[in-house]
């Protein structure tokens, strides 16, 4: 592939009216309601400039930083998913005609999105959401074409969260895969840079359009060094060394019953989560009876009717919702799709009200195993 | 370069149109649809122990087992409790009127697997639906098995299905039928009791048996129990799985069991595959 370039704020600009011109809807993160969400972008002047985030369990504040960093923050509430798999969409809709019935499809629109400022676990997230909407036995026709259209320019984190733990998850900081173009951001003294590697030949196209210069090896170096620090910086750590047996090992662990205590099966840490993908439908009708549509929305595994059979729910109490989410999450996850569900990026740590924290309850199972195991 | 008119989502979430050919009635709350689609395209095929979802207009779609045709029949039939809102609107149906059909989707049973098996069914209640087609095709190829059983238990004597062909079943074809029910007034002169009470009264090889079993489960728990408990082999006994669905195709999560999407692994599992997380509370 091509070798690295430098390019500066405002060829990030130029960038941007590239790909604008070229079709593509230019989403990012942007400031709203206190918090770093990803949104449609005209400029650079909608980035974060200037903005970070603190982190930790139950914590997210915006706050000042002392330079002008585009990129100094971690990952907010929003991740990409909203724009491959959206929230909420009209499957079909349906026209009676006397006793009977007609079905009209729904039109696959074709929207072209770039995503700006997609960080390593993000693009991993969108790997194993692949994997369940186009890589298994049913394609979802949505989720593919704009998967297949979505352009994407990532950037290697500077800094790490204080809920992130994508080390251990073997998904960042660094961005490894499926980019078109992938952003170091550097700020010297007196100079404000991007270190930008080129993952595709459409990648290489756009750069063409944008003001750049080749990077010297002192410029690579520096964005190596970003990298390398962050990786030092993790707000968490998890253990993954035979987790899904950990966790079909202790499906009766006392620790999901203190775990229920605090979860309020709010639901937050699924809706949050780049990987969860679980829906549901709703039939709604008109008020005449002969017009009906059927939706899918985002659903989530905590909710009172995800398992409502006839008779009742499977799992009523919060104490096995909990424990199918994380079971799922770190271990069958791998049976299903053959990777881990999770990939570090500490948004449901961040987000869960009582700030129930996946990393320390792992531990804590672990921990109650090692101690109860004889010695062999 | 070609132009796109108007994509069509090729969606499988997009219901066929099926015509309802006949409505039968087949207990107090329990019915069977027979349907064909409406493009004159011929059935679908199947393999017994798949189920299709069924959309009533406007109100929802649930899944649903296919129990037939006989081999020889061209259309799907299902066979429905009327328990809720979907499956009522489903009973309200009537000749010509238009279902909405996805399917076939899931596993099923291991008929080619049984060749040279007795084989030993156990049902219980609407649970005889799924495996109606999982008879009729050990029935269709009868020389190639050994001894057959099916096992039936249901609340009352009133809820037990197909009973008009218990006759045939075991007059032509030698089928062990035993029947049981948990409740039942003086009329009723069989058994009284638990489906895996009926084991012991049917002859069958065991380690030589394949087993299919469909119900609630904890009627599958004791069902499970009774025939380990004679040595079948857990490898050669087949279940089925019943969770919340909305979508049949492995994208809305709602029907995981452990590991399994019931709707693309199941819902029939090999015993041992799943015996882990079978009967685990609230799993
Ligand atoms: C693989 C499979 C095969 C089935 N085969 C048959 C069959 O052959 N005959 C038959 O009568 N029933 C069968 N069922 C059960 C049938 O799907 C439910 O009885 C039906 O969904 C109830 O819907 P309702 O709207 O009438 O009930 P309500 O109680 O009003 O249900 C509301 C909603 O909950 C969900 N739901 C409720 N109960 C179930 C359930 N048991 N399974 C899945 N979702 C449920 C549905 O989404 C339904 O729309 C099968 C279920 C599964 C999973
Ligand atoms: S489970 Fe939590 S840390 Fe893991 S990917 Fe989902 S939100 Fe991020
Ligand atoms: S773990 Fe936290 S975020 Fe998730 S449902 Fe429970 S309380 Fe809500």
């Amino acid at each position: 592939m091509n070798k690295p370039v430098i390019i500066d704020p405002e060829g990030l600009n130029q960038l941007i009216s590239t790909l604008t011109r070229m079709g593509f809807q230019v989403v990012g993160p942007t400031v709203r309601e206190e918090a770093i969400v990803y949104e449609k972008l005209e400029s650079i002047k909608d980035l974060p400039e200037g903005f970070t985030d603190e982190q930790d369990g139950g914590i997210y504040r915006l706050k000042r930083r002392s330079d002008k960093a585009l990129f100094g923050y971690v990952v907010g509430p929003h991740s990409w998913k909203k724009f491959l798999h959206p929230p909420e969409r009209r499957l079909w809709s349906a026209d009676s005609e006397g006793n009977d019935f007609k079905i009209k499809p729904e039109k696959l629109e074709s929207p072209k999105f770039a995503f700006l400022g997609v960080r390593a676990c993000e693009m991993h997230a969108i790997a194993i959401q692949d994997k369940v909407f186009i890589n298994d036995k049913y394609v979802d026709p949505v989720y593919q074409i704009r998967r297949e259209n979505a352009f994407f320019i990532a950037v290697n984190c500077g800094q790490a969260g204080g809920t992130c733990f994508c080390v251990s998850m073997n998904t960042g900081p660094k961005v490894d895969t499926g980019f078109d173009l992938a952003l170091t951001e550097i700020l010297d003294t007196d100079r404000h840079y991007f270190v930008v590697e080129v993952g595709s030949d459409r990648g290489a196209a756009c750069l063409e359009q944008v003001t750049h210069q080749q990077a010297q090896n002192e410029e690579v170096r520096q964005a190596e060094d970003v990298v390398e620090k962050t990786s030092g910086q993790m707000g968490r750590t998890l253990d993954t060394t035979h987790i899904k047996e950990l966790l079909y090992d202790n499906l009766e662990h006392p620790r999901w019953d203190d775990i229920a205590e605090r979860c309020l099966s709010c639901a937050n840490c699924t809706m949050v989560c780049p990987t969860c993908f679980c829906s549901t439908v709703e039939d709604v009708t008109d008020i005449t009876g002969t017009h009906a549509e059927r939706w899918q929305k985002w659903d989530s595994c905590f909710t009172m009717d995800f398992t409502y059979l006839h008779g009742g729910e499977v799992r009523a109490s919060t104490k096995s919702r909990y424990r199918q989410w994380l079971t799922h999450k770190l271990a069958s996850w791998q049976d299903q799709f053959g990777s881990s569900g999770c990939v570090g990026c500490g948004r449901c740590i961040t987000w869960c009200p009582p700030a129930i924290d996946l990393t320390e309850e792992i531990s804590q199972i672990r921990d109650s195993e090692t101690q109860t195991s004889k010695p062999t | 370069m070609a132009v796109k008119m108007d994509p069509i989502i090729q969606s499988p979430m997009t219901p066929q149109l099926y015509r309802v050919e006949k409505v039968i009635r087949e207990t107090h709350d329990t019915f069977s649809l027979r349907v064909i689609p409406k493009d004159d395209s011929g059935a679908r095929a199947f393999q017994p122990g798949q189920f299709n979802m069924l959309y009533a207009f406007g109100v929802g779609e649930v899944p649903i087992s296919i129990s037939g045709p006989k081999p020889s029949g061209r259309s799907m039939i299902h066979t429905i409790r009327d328990v809720g809102t979907v499956t009522h609107a489903l009973h309200g149906l009537k000749k010509d009127q238009t279902v909405g059909l996805r399917g076939p989707f899931g596993s099923a049973w291991p008929i080619e697997l049984a060749k040279g098996y007795d084989v030993v069914i156990m049902a219980g209640g609407i649970g005889l639906a799924p495996l109606r087609p999982a008879l009729y095709a050990l029935l269709e190829q009868r020389d190639q098995f050994g001894e057959l059983s099916l096992l039936y238990g249901t609340r009352k004597p009133e809820d037990l299905l197909f009973t008009e062909e218990f006759e045939e079943w075991r007059g032509k074809y030698g089928v062990q039928v035993k029947l049981t029910v948990d409740t039942a007034d003086s009329e009723w002169h069989g058994n009284v009791g638990v489906v895996n009470t009926l084991v012991q009264r049917v002859t069958f090889d065991p380690v030589n048996t394949i087993a299919m079993i469909c119900g609630p489960e904890v009627m599958m728990r004791f069902a499970v129990l009774e025939l380990k408990h004679c040595g079948v082999p857990e490898d050669q006994i087949f279940i089925t799985m019943e969770r919340n669905m909305k979508c049949a195709v492995g994208f809305c999560g709602h029907c995981q069991f452990g590991p399994a999407f019931i709707c693309k692994d199941g819902p029939v599992f090999r015993y041992d595959q799943v015996k882990q997380f079978f009967g685990i509370r609230e799993i």
